[in-house]
């Protein structure tokens, strides 16, 4: 049990990293990289959302499309959730946590279309059918595994903008580059197992 | 932009080329730097992509008058999703060697920022047959360029193309060309060659 747990979370963080590894959630990963705090926020805004439609999906999968039959919904199921919850979230926040909602506020509603949040709860549903605590689990460490490839692409960013960079390959050509030389640095991690 | 006349040609040619959503607009970027790693691979994932996004260009054109404006983005996306699943139940039944090398990407469509930017751009504002002419030609466009980098990564990473065997064992491919990094400086690299490109005829003229 214990060794299970600690194995999902390394492979979550690090060996099995959500963005260096398994290219979920890259649009994000280069669109709000810019800076350390906004990446901070829009990983924390992952986390929050992420950690709450592992274990919404994992309820109605189980209560719901498993029993009746149409485990065939999933896709369209789990989207509208994730969708429904992004709203609900961005309206809770409003009204209870102003400061934490206008930090996160633009990046709220992007969290939709980003795809390691229906990428994470279509793969409990494949890896931890029968599992609370490990779909639950698997999510929030998946998104903090994201949070850390933003963020640390946001702080080399950040040193980018001064290097002297060829005409065109500023900005995207040689972001893209420095998260290929990031990635070969996560593969390092991929012996690491327990 | 909008007095301009839309015909068929330029719509198609558009998607194709001039806004191609992968090298210009840089959408989709998830599915176009996992898939990748095969010429096989990147064409299944183009063309299911292609598929989805004519019909669902088409269906959110014939009922833009009918949905109301504040829940068009749910509407759109059940939209999408349907026909993302269709297209799984169909991969899942004729072609099971590539829906299961495609995984968990197949589903991802639906998040693919392509298709939802076609919706809200192009098919709610125009009629259902440009909306499919315009499907087609961002499609194209998007199997293009996926195309093109799977066929580097495949040549380079495992010394075939369509699984055909080119170089054989006398030189060994760069395996990391096919993993995660490879993705990444391919696509960096190719980005910006044509940026290069493209600021050099501009500066011919």
């Amino acid at each position: 049990m214990v060794l299970e747990i600690v194995s999902i979370i390394l492979s979550a963080l690090l060996t099995e990293n959500f963005v260096m590894v398994k290219f979920y959630g890259i649009c994000p990963f280069l669109g709000v990289s810019k800076k350390v705090e906004t990446a901070l926020g829009m990983g924390m805004a992952v986390t929050f959302v992420m950690a709450l439609a592992s274990a919404f999906t994992w309820i109605v999968n189980k209560f719901l499309l498993i029993p009746f039959d149409l485990v065939y919904l999933q896709t369209i199921v789990f989207i509208l959730i994730i969708a429904g919850l992004v709203q609900f979230v961005e309206m809770f926040m409003k009204k209870s946590m102003p400061s934490l909602y206008s930090a996160l506020g633009i990046y709220l509603p992007l969290i939709t279309t980003n795809c390691a949040v229906l990428g994470v709860t279509l793969l409990n549903v494949q890896n931890y059918p029968d599992s609370f605590i490990y779909s639950l689990l698997y999510g929030v460490f998946a998104a903090l595994g994201f949070t850390l490839a933003i963020v640390l692409m946001a702080g080399i960013r950040e040193n980018l903008d001064e290097e002297r960079v060829p005409e065109s390959f500023r900005g995207f050509p040689i972001t893209l580059i420095s998260a290929g030389l990031m990635a070969i640095a996560f593969m390092g991690f991929s012996g690491f197992s327990i | 932009m909008a007095e301009e006349k839309k015909t068929i040609t330029s719509v198609f040619i558009n998607g194709l080329i001039k806004e191609n959503p992968t090298f210009v607009q840089l959408l989709g970027m998830c599915p176009t730097l996992a898939v990748t790693t095969s010429l096989q691979n990147g064409l299944g994932m183009g063309l299911s992509a292609t598929a989805v996004l004519i019909c669902s260009n088409m269906l959110v054109s014939i009922l833009r008058k009918i949905i109301p404006d504040k829940v068009r983005i749910a509407a759109y996306i059940v939209i999408i999703a349907t026909f993302v699943t269709i297209i799984q139940m169909c991969l899942n039944a004729f072609l099971p060697d590539l829906a299961s090398s495609l995984g968990l990407f197949i589903p991802l469509i639906v998040v693919n920022c392509i298709i939802l930017a076609r919706a809200e751009a192009f098919a709610s504002k125009n009629n259902p047959i440009l909306s499919a002419v315009d499907g087609l030609g961002m499609g194209l466009g998007f199997t293009g360029a996926l195309c093109i980098i799977s066929a580097i990564r495949e040549f380079l990473g495992a010394g075939t193309i369509w699984g055909i065997e080119l170089y054989g064992t006398h030189i060994a491919p760069a395996t990391i060309m096919i993993m995660a990094p490879g993705g990444f400086i391919v696509l960096g690299l190719l980005v910006g060659t044509i940026n290069f490109i493209v600021s050099k005829r501009k500066g011919d003229k």
